[in-house]
């Protein structure tokens, strides 16, 4: 915190509407020494607050709310300090490119969070998402229809995790191991079949992608109305997902045999639960919410696949998995963090901000790292995630 | 239900785990299945539940042949389990756990819990027991969770009910009501198929027993059977349960540890200010049940335990803050609670096994390399020496069986020159024939002056090899009483209480 200290001064301005808004907010403009200096004493007060909490309460923990009430303090710190005298900085801007490369992220992490659930570590995000795109493109162009690329997505995503549960389960090869290798495996095939044969075809290569759809009213509230409700189908299906994802895997019957298979599979299977079997359909689904995931690459965020395009989102993923404590709105909370981070990046280099731009690169996997070794030995893991089940 | 076993035979390769075993099991009958560990017993019940798929044989239910594929196949016909490694997902509720496998349900798959809460407490006060639907087991005494599986099987209405080794992880008292609850279970008409290799509670509880041995059935017994006829069917010879041993003849205060505390990874007192002291030539029994500091406690003496408070000394020179290395050094054999895990490397032979403690400096080693000649001329004599039952010393200890594998660990901790023996459970596991040795080689290394701390969650251990004993409770010692004292005593302080005798 003491870099901030550092004099800045003039005064930060902040936008809240974009210029298609309905409701139009007038930009607010702070001083920016006033504001740094007293949003400092708060978090210094925080942090005491937070002290005696660890100190005298009894779980010993710091409250969710009052990290998160930091966080976005500090965060307007942050950004009061570096936009200090420039052009002003677009909350809703920030906000909407944040859930746009989060919302990769957060199929992923669903797909991680089903996946290891039931006991299958699903390192092989990455490969699921890529796939998933590479099938979005090429499907979605030939047949012109998006939602038939789609679901061709989902079954990219199906084939890769068939691949993983194989391994995994039949043949009981190291999990993580077989994921590193997927995602190996369809890095190169969907390179050559880049070069190949989506270089010399271009018209295999240029889906149409989805629509915006604004949600009527909805989309009309100031500043979360266009960041949540002016979204694609993918980003609506996303919102569906995480409740589903949640709502299934914790008040169903499912999803109690899910999370039996994945805590303790003798268990479950002295209860007649069929292990593998239950095991395979899972990860069979967290690899079809993983694919859709990759269409948000070639359907929604832009209209053609490129190579390596997910470019380690798919671990990023896994990152998230592991800092929403395997729980799926946790994990989807975690994805949209890195992904305000990664955009938070652009933006400040967009407004020219003091902050060197090899920081600011470095930035969304200092977070992720940062997130997720601050939680190692806190949240726990399915008790019998990544062991293969031998009867 | 009418239970019978016919002929079932099960090979795991070219071990015959069961070799044509009959059983039959009246309606509303308890019936104990007796054998030592590795008879077969837990094989041949998971025969029954379907598990394992029979090689030959067949199993009736009220005189119909069934053809089960799994466990859920035995469920649905009346057989339930109490495993003995509890099958509960330690991180979901009581309620969670009994309905898994058939959850009540609403529209849509939504589960039911309303009423799984009100299956559990009806079945609850059925049997008198005081399970809360919606604790998570993890947080339950193991008694509990033990409860937790009987209303699990009898959720489904198991009408024939197998108990794999229920009291191995029970306090005497715990193990009473077990008793208790057995008794009426009967009375509502259940059969009950009780696995055990404890005399005692099979005398004390069984209408019938069936005795096991290598795979076999050996022979049928009254519950009227002496103990001692009861154990030589089951080893096949006549064995002393009791081991003969002279009155101690202590000398001085030789291990004193004061004011002990073992912190474990998550800030919590794993042992609790514990003081006690060992003299020579006496053995001090820590009683008390599995997973209450025991462990931690003899792995701090050892110096396994990175973070300790107080003070441990031998003969007057302190231990506490010593490396392992050290602690041996200073003269301190060990035999740990698991000795696959921390005793013997099972990859290596008797041999080598036999000089792991003492692979730094002569006799065996001398100029960095191994004196192969001095430690063959040594582990053939302590091959002799301790009875070990092996093809040769080049034999991989891997191969033996779990008595032949104590007697190594013991071999290689009672040759040195010793001036503390601390054994943890040194006969967890083993057949009776052995824990008789083993006793007997323990009461002679009392009987040579060594201060001696034994850790046994056993109550016939504990009294048979007790001078003295410290009983554990939540990391806490309840009490030092003498080693005659009653059990009931024992299984009171073992559950936290502290009689009037022992507190004076």
């Amino acid at each position: 915190m003491f870099a901030f200290g550092i004099p800045r001064s003039g005064s930060s301005t902040f936008g809240l509407s974009t210029s298609r808004d309905f409701f139009q907010i007038p930009p607010v403009t702070v001083p920016t020494v006033g504001t740094v200096t007293v949003v400092a004493i708060l978090l210094v007060v925080l942090a005491v607050v937070a002290h005696l909490f660890v100190d005298r309460g009894a779980t010993g923990k710091v409250p969710l709310w009052l990290a998160a009430v930091f966080a976005v303090l500090f965060l307007f710190l942050f950004l009061t300090w570096a936009a200090a005298g420039l052009r002003s900085v677009p909350i809703p801007g920030l906000l909407i490119g944040s859930l746009a490369l989060a919302t990769p992220l957060i199929f992923g992490s669903l797909g991680g969070v089903i996946g290891e659930r039931a006991g299958v570590v699903n390192v092989a995000i990455e490969g699921q998402l890529l796939f998933g795109a590479f099938s979005a493109a090429v499907v979605g162009s030939a047949t012109h229809q998006p939602l038939v690329g789609l679901l061709a997505a989902v079954v990219g995503g199906v084939l890769v995790s068939w691949v993983l549960a194989a391994f995994a389960i039949k043949y009981l090869v190291d999990q993580v191991i077989i994921g590193v290798v997927l995602n190996v495996l369809v890095t190169g095939l969907t390179n050559f079949l880049y070069s190949k044969v989506l270089v010399a075809d271009p018209a295999l290569n240029s889906t149409h992608r989805f629509p915006r759809m604004p949600i009527p009213l909805l989309s009309d509230i100031p500043i979360i109305g266009p960041v949540l409700f002016q979204q694609t189908i993918i980003t609506y299906l996303m919102y569906v997902a995480v409740f589903l994802t949640w709502y299934m895997l914790f008040k169903t019957r499912w999803g109690l045999r899910v999370r039996a298979v994945g805590e303790h599979p003798q268990a479950a299977d002295t209860v007649g639960i069929k292990v593998q079997r239950t095991r395979f359909w899972t990860v069979s689904i967290a690899g079809a919410v993983a694919g859709i995931g990759g269409a948000y690459y070639t359907l929604d965020a832009v209209s053609s696949f490129g190579k390596e395009m997910t470019n380690g989102a798919g671990f990023i993923a896994l990152a998230a998995v592991i800092f929403g404590g395997w729980h799926p709105i946790k994990a989807a909370l975690a994805g949209l963090l890195f992904g305000f981070a990664t955009n938070l990046q652009s933006t400040l280099g967009i407004i020219g901000s003091p902050v060197p731009s090899e920081f600011l690169l470095m930035l969304p996997y200092v977070i992720t790292i940062f997130a997720v070794a601050g939680l190692v030995g806190q949240s726990r893991s399915p008790a019998a995630d990544g062991k293969p089940y031998i009867t | 239900m009418k239970l019978q076993l016919r002929g079932i035979t099960k090979r795991f390769g070219a071990l015959v785990a069961n070799d044509h075993i009959d059983l039959t099991v009246g309606s509303g009958e308890i019936h104990a299945l007796l054998g030592e560990n590795g008879a077969g017993k837990s094989t041949l019940m998971n025969v029954l539940y379907g598990m394992y798929p029979a090689d030959e044989g067949e199993v009736l239910l009220d005189d119909v042949i069934q053809h089960f594929t799994g466990p859920g196949d035995a469920m649905s016909a009346g057989i339930g389990m109490v495993h003995q490694h509890f099958m509960l997902i330690p991180v979901f509720t009581v309620a969670e756990n009994v309905i898994l496998g058939h959850e009540p349900t609403r529209a849509g798959g939504r589960l039911d819990l309303a009423a799984a809460r009100a299956k559990v407490r009806e079945i609850s006060s059925r049997f008198g027991f005081d399970v809360d639907p919606d604790a998570v087991v993890e947080d339950l005494p193991v008694g509990v969770q033990q409860r937790v599986e009987i209303i699990k099987a009898l959720s489904r209405d198991a009408k024939v009910l197998i108990f794999d080794e229920p009291t191995a992880v029970l306090t005497p008292q715990e193990t009473d009501e077990l008793m208790g609850i057995m008794r009426q279970l009967k009375a509502a008409g259940t059969s009950i198929v009780f696995i055990t290799h404890k005399l005692r509670e099979v005398r004390e509880v069984a209408d019938r027993i069936t005795v096991i041995r290598l795979g076999k059935v050996v022979g049928d017994a009254p519950p009227t059977a002496s103990n001692a006829e009861l154990a030589s069917m089951m080893v096949g010879r006549a064995v002393e349960l009791m081991i003969e041993k002279d009155p101690e003849r202590p000398g001085a205060e030789a291990l004193v540890v004061e004011d002990l505390s073992v912190i474990d990874h998550n800030d919590q007192y794993v042992v609790s200010h514990v003081s006690f002291s060992v003299r020579a030539g006496e053995v001090l029994v820590i009683a008390g049940v599995q997973g209450n500091g025991q462990t931690e406690l003899t792995e701090a003496i050892m110096g396994l335990q990175p973070r300790i408070e107080g003070k441990i000394s031998l003969n007057g020179h302190e231990l506490s803050g010593r490396s392992t290395h050290g602690v041996l050094d200073a003269g301190v054999g060990f035999v740990p609670e698991d000795r696959n895990e921390d005793g013997l490397i099972a990859e290596f032979t008797i041999a080598e096994n036999l000089m792991l403690d003492r692979s730094s400096s002569a006799p065996f080693v001398r100029a960095g390399s191994l004196q192969l000649g001095v430690l063959q001329e040594f582990a053939e004599q302590k091959l002799t020496e301790f009875d070990i039952r092996a093809q040769g010393i080049d034999s991989l200890v891997g191969q033996l069986s779990g008595g032949n594998q104590q007697k190594v660990v013991l071999a290689r901790e009672l040759s040195r020159e010793l001036r503390l023996l601390v054994a943890a459970q040194p006969t967890r596991g083993l057949d009776v024939g052995s824990i008789e040795f083993v006793h007997t080689r323990i009461i002679q290394a009392r009987d040579a002056g060594i201060p001696v701390v034994v850790v046994s969650t056993e109550l016939d251990e504990v009294v048979a090899l007790a001078d003295r004993i410290a009983v554990m409770f939540r990391g806490g010692i309840v009490g030092i009483v003498p080693g005659d004292t009653s059990r009931e005593t024992l299984g009171l302080m073992m559950a936290g209480e502290v009689p009037a005798e022992a507190a004076a």
